[in-house]
Formats: C-alpha cells, sequence, structure tokens
C-alpha cells in the first residue's frame, strides 16, 4: 500500500512539473529543440532544475543506501556500455520526438486536456512500445 | 528573448527531480516513462500496482496544477497522420533505446551514467535536426 502511495505522490509531482514547466506545451518544445531558428532556451532549465533535484539526491542520498526507504531493493540500470541498439533507438525516438514536439511523460499528462488530438498520438506510441518489445 | 518563464520552467524541473526522487527513495525505480508504461501493456498483475499508481499521477496532475494557474496547452497543434507517425516512432524508439528524457535524460544523468549521457546526446542531436529538415522544406 505504501509503495502505492508513493508512486502515485512521484507521479502527481512529475506530473505537475510538466505542466508547470509548460513541457507539456509541444510548441514550446520544438522552439526549444529550433536552435538554427529562432531558438527558445527555455526548456534548458527544467532539465536543469530537474537534474539540480536528483543528481545529489542520487549521488549523496540514495548512492550510499542499501535499501529504500520503505526497505525494498533499489532497482538500478546494470548496462554501462552503449550499443547499437541504445544509439538506433535513440535516434528514432529522436525523430518522433523533433516531429511532434511530445516526449512518453508529456503524452501522458495531456490526457486530460485536449484529448481527442493526443490520443492520435499517444495510441500509436503505445502501440510502437509493444511492437518494440515483440519484434526487436 | 522572453525570459519570464524561466523560473517557472525551472520550478517545474525542481517538481519533476523531485518526483523522480520520491519514485526511487521509496519504491526504488527509476521514473522512466517509457519504460514504465511499456511494462502495463501486458496482462494486470499485483507486480505492476506502483506502475499504475504513478501513471494515474502522471495523469491526473493537472487537476492539482490548473487551479493554481498552470493549465494544460488545449487545443494541441498537429495534424493526425504526423502525431501518428512520430508516435509510433516515439514509442519504438525509446523501448529499443531504453529509454526517453525521463529515464536517460534525468535518472540517467543523475546517476552520471554514460549509457544515458550518450542516450541524451544522440536523442537530442536527433531532435534538432529533425526540427532543421521540417522547417527547410516547410
Amino acid at each position: 500500500m505504501k509503495t502505492v502511495l508513493s508512486a502515485l505522490l512521484a507521479g502527481l509531482l512529475f506530473g505537475a512539473g510538466l505542466t508547470v514547466s509548460t513541457m507539456t506545451d509541444p510548441l514550446r518544445v520544438l522552439a526549444f529543440l529550433d536552435i538554427f531558428g529562432q531558438w527558445d532556451p527555455t526548456l534548458a532549465f527544467v532539465m536543469g532544475g530537474a537534474l539540480c533535484v536528483y543528481l545529489p539526491a542520487y549521488q549523496f542520498i540514495i548512492k550510499p543506501r542499501n535499501q529504500t526507504l520503505l526497505n525494498s531493493a533499489f532497482h538500478i540500470p546494470q548496462k554501462s556500455r552503449a550499443d547499437a541498439r541504445l544509439v538506433a533507438g535513440a535516434i528514432l525516438f529522436g525523430i518522433g520526438w523533433g516531429l511532434a514536439g511530445i516526449c512518453p511523460g508529456p503524452a501522458l499528462t495531456n490526457l486530460t486536456g485536449d484529448t481527442q488530438t493526443i490520443l492520435y498520438f499517444v495510441l500509436p506510441m503505445l502501440a510502437g512500445l509493444k511492437l518494440s518489445d515483440k519484434w526487436l | 528573448m522572453n525570459t519570464a518563464l524561466f523560473g517557472q520552467a525551472f520550478i517545474g524541473g525542481l517538481l519533476i527531480g523531485t518526483g523522480a526522487m520520491v519514485l526511487m527513495l521509496f519504491n526504488g525505480r527509476i521514473a522512466g516513462i517509457s519504460g514504465i508504461t511499456a511494462s502495463t501493456l501486458g496482462k494486470p498483475a499485483r507486480q505492476h500496482l506502483w506502475r499504475y499508481a504513478f501513471i494515474t499521477g502522471l495523469v491526473l496532475a493537472p487537476f492539482i496544477t490548473a487551479p493554481l494557474g498552470f493549465g494544460l496547452p488545449v487545443p494541441l497543434p498537429g495534424d493526425a497522420i504526423l502525431l501518428a507517425v512520430a508516435g509510433v516512432l516515439v514509442g519504438i524508439g525509446t523501448r529499443l533505446g531504453s529509454g526517453c528524457t525521463s529515464g536517460h535524460g534525468i535518472c540517467g544523468l543523475g546517476r552520471l551514467s554514460v549509457r544515458s549521457l550518450i542516450a541524451t546526446i544522440t536523442f537530442m542531436v536527433t531532435a534538432i535536426l529533425t526540427v532543421l529538415v521540417l522547417r527547410l522544406f516547410s
């Protein structure tokens, strides 16, 4: 039960951050990616702000611990080397992100806004996640 | 340049980082949206309860921020075909590449993971080039 509540709280904080920071606005994301045009650097502050919390929290609070605050194990990815799969995936993701200005988090947080339009993106995204798991 | 939103973007970033920190501190999990979402697409299972809860929070968050003056962009731009193509690419790409902006860009960089740094640089550069190419042809 506690793990469900903490995950719910984490999701609420994350979604609130996406909304407050305007990461949920595709036009703003595209303006951030348009560095050769009318570049809008605003969204650099989103990643900056997130790392201001997560980097020290991870390095100084989480890393020294053996267990979570609820006495369960940490699930940390063990792979450290980049491979062709990683780079190919990142390229496909980058093309999709550049086309629409939407990445997975903001896609889900937008579901309660302009629901119909975001579903044009979210349903194919879910299909892509599923296809990738099945065939690649 | 409109600098008015820098502070708002930074505060939003702090909230995102705090959410990711809570998920790691209490659940021991990386806040990678693509990975969490993909794992819930199979049969419903008890082990996914925290994932359902996280996604529920992500989806419902605007109901908390909207009364404070931070709402969602409505209507969203873009035509159906373009969004669908982009959606498929984002789905396949984030799964193949084991993460997206959140899992690699925030959690991975926060862990100082070289793999995530390479992934983040790759999708950032690709997205920037995609926007550039689109602009040249539109």
